[in-house]
């Protein structure tokens, strides 16, 4: 356990001092100020106002810039140091594999998510000073969605990081699946399910495996879960789940998804040559 | 103590260890030397289990690979190459302790006999240290330690003639409780380290003999050399020795450390014409 959070802890000093975080810290640190700067919150659109039309614009622009923020910046910082020899020295120490892996997750984990919840509070409590309606609920809702979403695409990018051998070809199959989750979105799926070319079922089975599409499905069905709003798998998927059951899932899955991707990841990097 | 049974490592098809068997001993030291691609440091990283392999590799009957923590915990590893770490170099000290179960004022006290004040670069990054300053340091948590095994890559090669004084008598200081295996690619860097050499070659052991040298790793000499006419560039050599010199310059006198001796002759070679008279005197123990 000491082993752990030693990794953790120098992982998060190592992170701290990287370049990739201050632009990180620095995006999403940014958005919040323009969102505000431009008066989002004094503006009304398909029924969103105050702060909660804030927050889904946030948490919009956030499932856009995230994942691939987290995807790029983790294979490149964990094979980049497989290549300059940074593996080669640390693993040196007499540390377990398995507290070093899940060590160097735990810190990744606290540094990416902490700038992206941080900006979101002081939206929140910037709110509360200028005396503008807090949501509460999906403040909460959309903390647990950040956190399942950073989670998420952390462990997809640690599998990555342990199948790639060179940090080029980590950051193109990074990339690659991010590019592979954005074909699959509701609305692309719906030009194909025009052309008839895949059944409803399959559409719907394909925007429910992927993460994206989960997280955008949860993060509007708190407010207007209209076909308009939603896209056509998406407001399916809503009926047959509910409000409350997809909820849950838009956190479980994504969850697991993360875990099952780092877990194999362990063992691949277990298995193979560590520097 | 380290045992190596038919040890095979294949990069890509390509064979870099072809059947190492290998034993090697309490309290012996190993010049580990090869050419590049020679398979030296792919044995190092075998032991150090990070890499998988065919055939065996031991340290006490334990498997690297298997007991990680145990059979690393004995090991103090020098790299050749300094990992760029961007952390400071007191967190970098004190992740090494933690794990070792070192205390950070040992290795702390280690870099400070090799001139390297922890104190004074304690928030540097250590990425940002100039070559020397990182292999100092790099050696300070190695040596920090109770390692019974000392591993070390060119360990050296960075250091100026004064540091390597010390870390030659740091090693003098462990040579009853630790086998050491030092790897470079020239005999002459490490001949007075070691009783022992292996040469690779291909992925083979090519030679392993015995080294009888009475060099011992605390050894001064006293040295004084005659020029026939004054040369900057031998001067400034002779400087980086910590040699002073006569009012003309053309007597230059000064301390040599006695593993050193070979790549002291190394530098007074290249101006072998202007040395009118040269001698190296070993000083009494």
């Amino acid at each position: 356990m000491k082993q752990l959070w030693l990794t953790a802890k120098l992982d998060i000093v190592e992170s701290l001092r990287a370049r990739w975080f201050q632009i990180y810290t620095l995006v999403f640190g940014g958005i919040v100020a323009l969102l505000f700067v431009f008066g989002l919150t004094e503006s009304r659109v398909l029924g969103f106002i105050g702060l909660s039309r804030l927050l889904v614009t946030y948490i919009q622009l956030t499932m856009a810039i995230l994942p691939i923020f987290v995807l790029i910046t983790t294979v490149r910082s964990v094979a980049g140091d497989r290549e300059a020899g940074v593996f080669e020295y640390l693993l040196s120490l007499p540390v377990s594999l398995a507290a070093w892996f899940w060590g160097k997750i735990i810190g990744r984990y606290i540094i990416i998510f902490t700038p992206v919840f941080l900006a979101m509070l002081g939206a929140t409590l910037w709110a509360s000073w200028q005396d503008i309606e807090v949501p509460w609920g999906m403040f909460g809702y959309y903390t647990a969605l950040l956190a399942v979403m950073a989670l998420c695409f952390l462990g997809i990018g640690m599998l990555l990081s342990a199948i790639a051998r060179s940090t080029d070809v980590a950051q193109g199959a990074a990339f690659m699946v991010w590019l592979t989750l954005l074909l699959f979105l509701d609305l692309i799926l719906l030009g194909v399910m025009i052309q008839g070319k895949v059944s409803p079922e399959v559409a719907i089975t394909l925007a429910l495996a992927n993460p994206l599409q989960v997280f955008r499905t949860a993060a509007l069905a708190l407010f207007d879960p209209q076909l308009i709003v939603l896209g056509p798998s998406a407001y399916v998927i809503l009926d047959l789940f509910g409000v409350s059951g997809y909820k849950i899932f838009a956190l479980i899955y994504p969850a697991a998804l993360g875990l099952l991707s780092a877990t194999i990841g362990y063992v691949l990097f277990r298995r193979g040559d560590l520097p | 103590m380290i045992q190596f049974r038919q040890l095979a490592k294949t990069f890509r098809r390509v064979r870099v260890l072809d059947g190492i068997d290998l034993d090697i001993g309490p309290g012996e030291r190993v010049a580990l030397i090869g050419s590049n691609g020679a398979g030296k440091t792919t044995l190092i990283r075998c032991l150090l289990g990070e890499y998988t392999h065919d055939g065996t590799v031991t340290l006490d009957g334990l498997d690297p690979r298997r007991n990680r923590t145990a059979v690393l915990g004995k090991i103090g590893f020098v790299p050749q190459l300094p990992p760029p770490l961007k952390m400071p170099v007191g967190q970098l000290i004190d992740f090494a302790a933690a794990l070792c179960g070192a205390a950070p004022r040992r290795i702390a006290d280690v870099a400070r006999r090799l001139g390297l004040d922890i104190d004074a670069i304690a928030t540097r990054q250590f990425v940002r240290l100039s070559g020397g300053m990182k292999q100092k340091l790099l050696i300070a948590i190695a040596l920090g330690r109770d390692a019974r095994v000392l591993v070390m890559d060119e360990p050296a090669a960075n250091l100026d003639p004064e540091a390597r004084k010390i870390f030659f008598d740091l090693l003098a200081e462990r040579l009853t409780d630790a086998t050491m295996m030092i790897s470079s690619h020239r005999l002459d860097e490490v001949s007075a380290l070691v009783n022992r050499v292996i040469e690779m070659d291909m992925g083979k052991i090519a030679l392993d003999d015995k080294v009888a040298d009475g060099v011992t790793l605390t050894s001064r000499l006293d040295c004084r050399i005659v020029l026939k006419r004054f040369e900057p560039a031998f001067a400034k050599a002779l400087a980086g020795w910590h040699f002073t010199s006569s009012d003309d310059q053309l007597v230059w006198q000064g301390e040599v450390a006695g593993p050193d001796r070979l790549r002291f002759l190394g530098v007074v070679s290249r101006y072998t014409a202007l040395v009118a008279d040269l001698s190296l005197a070993e000083r009494p123990q």
